[in-house]
């Protein structure tokens, strides 16, 4: 992962800020120039809650290489208050007791790293919430 | 816009190929297009391909496999769209044809897969996904179809059983094609038992990694009898749709609302409806897409692809037969080259030529073939001219 | 003078039992968990490191600070595992927690008292009216080499205070300082595992200079043991912050509250300030805390703190340390291995 590709989509990735169309109101993660809704390209940065729900997940058996030692892990699609969703690992919880419907929150975490030299990529993950 | 008519069609060997480049198996399957079809010089070339990139290291394929296929100098270019490269290919050739720009166009599509490792290839294929709000935290394309069967068994009450019936059926289908990968039976059973991917899909629900090519020659319909005898085979619908790319942002995950939109505009332009098509090849990457795929289209009510899989409403004798070649699961899956397999296949069964899984009497096919979770969609409907 | 305005701690879910370790190396388990006085250590997740422990403490002080958290402008993170050499911790922390692009940010390192540093610098600053809020933070997911003795122990953590101009949530009433040049404990560069000179890090290193520091703070505030409700030191084991703190005049219930080593192991840098939250989330009004550190090399930082009525309204604004230190799920050496990446792979 070049650095600049990575450092680009820090903002998302570390504050989940998202834009909000003053057009007509939706929350577009990550922001965007364009709201697909109405079409205005005028919009405000806001951040997304940090709590939701599970709407759907798998558990990754076979993962590509950078992810092949994390192995299994579970990936989900997460919907957060307010009803922006987004696709996120959820751990710390045992696969079996991982339910749609479930109520988690977004923990800060190692996402993936470029080798023993590369930089490391940090994000959002999911954890049950207690 | 002119009648466009498929008047040739061929393939690369499909499987493992360790001893073939990527340039040698899609001249293979070109040239043996161009025998079938009878034609002499080609005017124009489209080449469906996933990665050559990303497996091979090799972009500008156009240039190359125009090159290699004895046609350097006509225009060419390659189509990219995840899975749909090639039928987007495919409706490439179509329009340039049917605009009367160009009278012979070869449509090809290729992949060659083994040429990284398997880990390297799932990473291939995972880019068809959005990189970095979907790829970026690890999730794989049986991860994404993996969450979208969890989707469909949690809302419509589809069984796991239900789900394996797709495979077991492309099996049997691909156990009665020559050209398969896996040209075997498989059961319900072995399915169930083979080793997890994402849950719950497991190996055998997933199409496997494929190196092969297909090709077709395209030409007015009112040109055919000049290069062949074989019955011509018109394309007489033509529908393509796109959708968000990460499946997170889609409303309801298992809906394939480009397939639907591509299939409306297909059916609308042959003029017919779900019940006239007589057989289907559709993008079985992995057996809930199938599931999902024949609701999208029609054949089936919302949330009932499960119990069609179940019953036989698909398969070879059912009212609808899917995937008659075996599918993606059982014939093979290389990226680029499966959309146009797929044309492959109802040209063939249209023609009569298809041994024995010929379905009896066929005269109008469809075929869909869809990018990565479905963002991008084509639908073909071909008839017997 | 200065005041902690907000505070947080975060403990990994994982923990190792000491008989799960003792058996791989053939130990005596019982004589460990006896001369260490632990049962079991915290272990964190391959997806989690100091950076990502340090945002989790600082998102909770931030909750209970309850300031935006673009009023800080100060980030001090203390580590001896830093994720990067050479690239700061503590712009990521900040980046994540929200700060002022105008924070100053500094990481800190002196073995296990580079989180009760990053605490002293903030205070310095925010006191001489340099900065409004400053973030300091001790974390660490420190690794014990393989049949070790110190393996039994090293485990990870983090804790987050904030400080401010105001008497916030617990006054700052005095700091203290002591350090020599004691090679104890040390990690050379490119090592991967530290190493230590066994009973040499005990009287004349950990024990010798708590002692002065402590004692020198307390003379300094002119006050004695019994004025304080709690008092926290650094705790590598169970054994040794009981031994120190009744050496010093203090009585086993001012230990209790802040004594977490015996079920979470030490936490090097988050050791004696993960202690200090443990005690703040039970603290009344008025109560007075007295906290020294320890870092190897060596050095000890004293605090003396009072708790204001503030504490009450902030206690449950985030998870608790005990709290989190009982959500907890065992693995074996394996997978402790595995996660601790104590197996070679091949590129």
């Amino acid at each position: 992962m070049f650095p600049a590709r990575y450092w680009r989509e820090i903002p998302q990735r570390y504050r989940l800020e998202a834009g909000k169309c003053k057009g007509c109101g939706k929350t577009l993660f990550p922001p965007r120039i364009k709201c697909p809704k109405c079409g205005s390209t005028d919009f405000e940065i806001v951040r997304l809650p940090d709590s939701g729900v599970v709407r759907t997940f798998t558990v990754i058996r076979v993962g590509p290489s950078q992810f092949s030692d994390q192995a299994p892990y579970a990936v989900g699609i997460v919907e957060l208050e307010g009803g922006v969703k987004i696709t996120t690992q959820i751990v710390d919880c045992p696969p079996d007791k991982i339910h749609i419907g479930q109520k988690v929150k977004v923990e800060f975490r190692r996402i993936q790293e470029d080798g023993s030299a590369g930089i490391i990529c940090y994000g959002y993950k999911c954890v049950p919430a207690v | 816009m002119r009648d466009v008519a498929v008047i040739g069609v061929g393939m690369s060997e499909w499987g493992e190929l360790w001893k073939k480049s990527l340039r040698q198996i899609f001249v293979e399957a070109a040239l043996a297009a161009i025998k079938d079809s009878g034609v002499e010089k080609i005017d124009s070339m489209y080449v469906g391909c996933m990665s050559s990139g990303l497996f091979v290291g090799q972009e500008h394929l156009a240039s190359l496999l125009s090159d290699y296929a004895g046609v350097s100098g006509i225009s060419a270019a390659r189509v990219e769209s995840a899975c749909a490269s090639g039928g987007v290919a495919f409706r490439s050739g179509y329009i340039e044809v049917a605009s009367g720009l160009s009278d012979v166009v070869l449509v090809g599509g290729v992949e060659k897969m083994t040429d990284v490792s398997g880990d390297g290839a799932t990473y291939a294929l995972a880019t068809a996904a959005d990189q970095e709000y979907e790829g970026y935290v690890g999730v794989t394309f049986p991860g994404l179809y993996a969450m979208m069967a969890n989707d469909h068994m949690a809302r419509f009450g589809t069984t796991r059983e239900q789900i394996a019936h797709v495979a077991v059926k492309n099996h049997r289908h691909g156990a009665m094609n020559p050209r398969a990968q896996y040209p075997f039976e498989i059961t319900v059973d072995a399915v169930l038992k083979s080793v997890l991917v994402a849950d719950p899909l497991r190996i055998l629900d997933c199409s496997p990694i494929t190196d092969g090519a297909a090709a077709v020659i395209l030409c007015p319909l009112d040109m055919a009898k000049k290069f062949t005898r074989k019955p011509a085979v018109r394309v007489a619908g033509s529908g393509s749709s796109t959708d968000t790319i990460a499946l997170h942002d889609r409303e309801d995950f298992t809906e394939f609302a480009a397939t639907t939109r591509a299939a409306d505009k297909a059916y609308k332009t042959a003029g017919v409806g779900p019940s006239d098509i007589q057989l289907a090849e559709v993008h079985d990457c992995f057996t809930i897409a199938e599931i999902c795929v024949i609701e999208a289209l029609g054949f089936v009510k919302r949330g009932e692809g499960g119990k069609a899989a179940e019953s036989g409403l698909t398969a070879l004798g059912g009212k609808i037969p899917v995937n008659t070649s075996g599918g993606l699961k059982s014939k093979g899956h290389p990226v680029g080259a499966t959309g146009v397999a797929q044309i492959v296949e109802i040209t063939e069964q249209l023609r009569g030529e298809s041994g024995k899984r010929q379905v009896k009497g066929a005269k109008r096919g469809l075929t869909q073939n869809m990018g990565g979770t479905g963002g991008s969609t084509v639908v073909h409907i071909l008839e017997v001219a | 003078m200065a005041g902690i305005v907000g505070y947080g701690a975060y403990v990994p879910m994982h923990r190792i039992k000491v008989e799960e370790i003792a058996k791989v190396w053939g130990a005596d388990a019982e004589s460990y968990k006896k001369g260490l006085m632990l049962v079991e250590k915290s272990v964190p997740s391959p997806d989690q490191d100091t950076i990502t422990m340090s945002v989790e403490a600082a998102r909770s002080a931030v909750k209970r600070a309850r300031i935006a958290p673009s009023l800080i402008e100060a980030t001090y993170v203390g580590s001896e595992s830093h994720p990067y050499a050479v690239k700061p911790s503590g712009t990521v922390v900040s980046e994540a927690v929200g700060t002022s692009p105008n924070t100053h940010c500094s990481d800190f390192e002196f073995a296990c008292k580079a989180g009760s540093e990053a605490m002293f610098v903030c205070i310095g600053l925010v006191q001489g009216g340099a900065i409004r809020y400053g973030l300091a933070i001790g974390a660490d997911t420190s690794q014990g080499a393989p049949g070790d003795a110190l393996e039994y122990s090293a485990a990870a953590g983090a804790a987050a205070f904030i400080f401010g101009k105001e008497d916030g949530l617990a006054k700052v009433l005095g700091t203290h300082t002591f350090m020599t040049d004691t090679p104890d404990f040390w990690r050379r560069e490119y090592e991967y595992y530290p190493r230590h000179g066994g009973r040499f890090t005990g009287e004349q290193a950990y024990f010798r200079h708590i002692t002065i520091a402590a004692t020198q703070m307390m003379e300094k505030a002119g006050l004695k043991p019994q004025d304080f409700a709690y008092a926290v030191f650094h705790q590598p084991n169970g054994k040794f912050p009981m031994q120190i703190g009744q050496k010093l005049g203090f009585k086993k219930e001012q230990l209790e509250a802040g004594w977490l080593s015996p079920t979470l192991g030490n936490t090097y840098s988050g050791s004696s300030p993960m202690g200090l939250t443990a005690i703040l989330d039970v603290a009344k009004p008025g109560e007075k805390i007295f906290m020294t550190s320890y870092g190897s090399g060596a050095g000890s930082d004293s605090f003396v703190f009072e708790v204001t009525k503030e504490i009450e309204k902030v206690q449950n604004l985030a998870p608790k340390t005990r709290q989190q230190l009982d959500r907890k799920s065992y693995i074996e050496y394996g997978v402790y291995a595995k996660f601790r990446r104590k197996i070679l792979k091949s590129e």
